[in-house]
């Protein structure tokens, strides 16, 4: 059968990175399955944002899907014109990023598609067939699957693929979907956090801390050392149920999957649950109070300090040597 | 009120996982289990809409005989009656929610409140794939949720904010963790869930093929990071980051 569809995000009508991520996952998965990659994007009014996924990301065709129901996202619309997609270009593997929203949209395909699906996948390759690796138990163990249905459904873990550019455009057609809106479910709103930071999931560099801080105020001087580096600034969950950091701000196997350039985790002990988000950034430093804490098992430098002291510290020799902003 | 909420009996995550040397599967001997954390605040959530708007919460779970323990802590927090779809397969989120599908239309709830995902297989599909067959529509990832007029408007959490949405009753509602703060079970609480009923039925009661439609090969441990190396001060960080890691 061969084919791709890759359903594209769009937030507030900005194409996600975690796209062409997923369209570097599609491109694997060709070399597989064999055909093209096709991506569809829905909205109301997304020509402009089809024209960028086009230019050159390693898409072979990409599907502008217009329409009044597509305005804002919500599963109970948006299902229907994917199915239809994905018939029409009759795809054999039908994907979407492993985010909010093709956690929330894609088994929705899956099931509607007949199709079996794989969550979170970090590989596809052939082995007497199409196999699909993906992590499980935060991240503790990996499996490899077999997709019994003809028609497979992933969500992609978009930290384990590098948006590709350079590749040849695209050609952009448009898409016309069959939906009615349905009148049980209503999009009301989309609050966007406004930070002059780069978003979690896609910075270089991430400092995250900890319950070990204390409180929410003293975040601050991550944020100050994030300033610097220009990166984002994450939490644990532990550090999120105390009410110390905002739920958007959670890594780990509950929260978002980071890989960044340098991640510093700041009076972060290292539970299990919060390395399942992390393991895959390139550097890894930790700086906490207690050398026995398990994030200096997987940290590439440790520093046993007082976290009050080290960062701060940190922040003014890099600003004095002019590293960072 | 009818409220349906289901548990799913998990390896308790704070315990280290071991895969079988064979790689068919991992070690459940000595294994603790627990009831699946996101569920405890799809539970909860019940219990406060039934303080609110009166009814029943029916809690159901699809496992082996044992999650009849997590089945009675959610009656021991307050659910009403339980429902065990036994099956000692391994089933993919596709087969469970065919099982919920045909559990959730004899019982006809107004609305179906579940964990965002489970903890072990990690997958967050079940709810979505639940609302797709039976029709419903869906809010997941919900950090609030409001019943009024035969609506839910549910504040989502999603990838740079939140959202919300409303939904129209019956819907399928998954639980995030800022939702509410799951109560432990109390002792009376304890005492009136032995008295509780669980009805008991199997997959094929409910006219439910399980086949599988993605099976898993093989178990392995992830590849494990080189250890690292402690430095002695913020000077020392500094230039290996610069020089080493070439991170700066």
């Amino acid at each position: 059968m061969g084919n791709v569809l890759v359903v594209a995000e769009l937030q507030a009508g900005v194409v996600r990175k975690v796209t062409l991520d997923t369209i570097a996952f599609a491109r694997q998965a060709v070399d597989v399955i064999g055909g093209q990659v096709h991506v569809l994007v829905l909205g109301d009014g997304v020509d402009a944002q089809a024209a960028e996924i086009a230019a050159g990301h390693g898409a072979d065709v990409v599907h502008a899907g217009n329409g009044a129901a597509f305005a804002n996202y919500i599963a109970e619309n948006f299902t229907p014109a994917v199915v239809q997609a994905a018939e029409a270009v009759d795809a054999e593997i039908v994907c979407a990023p492993s985010s909010m929203f093709g956690k929330d949209l894609m088994p929705c395909v899956a099931a509607k598609l007949g199709a079996g699906m794989v969550s979170d996948a970090t590989e596809v390759f052939d082995d007497g067939g199409v196999r699909f690796k993906r992590p499980l138990w935060s991240g503790n163990v990996i499996t490899t699957l077999e997709v019994t249905t003809p028609r497979k459904v992933a969500t992609v873990r978009t930290t384990e693929f590098e948006a590709i550019s350079g590749y040849a455009d695209a050609s952009v057609q448009a898409f016309t979907a069959d939906v009615g809106a349905r009148d049980d479910a209503e999009f009301v709103s989309f609050d966007q956090v406004k930070s002059d930071r780069p978003e979690l999931t896609d910075a270089a560099v991430v400092i995250a801390g900890g319950r070990g801080l204390g409180s929410g105020e003293n975040f601050d001087m991550l944020m100050t050392l994030a300033d610097q580096l220009g990166g984002a600034v994450g939490a644990s969950r532990a550090a999120v149920d105390s009410g110390y950091a905002p739920n958007d701000w959670q890594i780990g196997q509950t929260g978002k999957v980071v890989a960044p350039n340098l991640y510093i985790a700041v009076a972060i002990s290292g539970a299990i649950q919060h390395l399942a988000g992390m393991k895959g950034s390139k550097t890894i430093v930790a700086i906490n109070k207690d050398g026995d804490a398990p994030i200096f098992e997987v940290a590439d430098y440790g520093l046993v300090a007082d976290a009050f002291t080290a960062v701060p510290e940190l922040t003014e020799k890099l600003k004095s040597l002019g590293i960072g902003s | 009120m009818k409220i349906v909420t289901t548990v799913k009996r998990v390896t308790d995550p704070d315990m280290k996982v071991k895969i079988k040397p064979d790689g068919t599967g991992i070690v459940t001997d000595g294994v603790e289990y627990r009831m699946n954390y996101f569920d405890e605040y799809g539970v909860e959530e019940a219990i406060r809409l039934k303080q609110e708007h009166g009814g029943e919460i029916v809690v159901v779970s699809v496992g082996a005989d044992a999650s009849t323990k997590e089945i009675r802590t959610a009656l021991a927090m307050g659910a009403d009656r339980g429902i065990l779809v036994e099956t000692d397969e391994e089933l993919d989120s596709d087969a469970v929610a065919r099982v919920l599908a045909e559990v959730i239309k004899e019982e006809a709830p107004d609305i179906v409140l579940m964990g965002k995902q489970s903890v072990d297989t990690d997958r967050n599909q079940a709810g979505q794939m639940l609302a797709a067959y039976l029709g419903y529509p869906q809010a997941t990832f919900a950090f609030e949720l409001k019943v009024a007029d035969g609506w839910a408007t549910v504040g989502r959490e999603v990838d740079g904010g939140t959202s919300t949405k409303r939904v129209k009753l019956p819907a399928i509602v998954t639980a995030d963790l800022r939702l509410n703060e799951p109560r432990y079970a109390s002792l009376p609480g304890i005492i009136k869930a032995k008295r509780k009923k669980i009805d008991r039925k199997t997959p094929g009661d409910l006219g439910v093929d399980t086949a599988n439609r993605v099976n898993v090969l093989q178990y392995e441990a992830p590849e494990t990071r080189a250890a690292g190396q402690i430095v002695e001060s913020v000077d020392e960080l500094i230039e290996k980051l610069r020089t080493e890691a070439k991170a700066l």
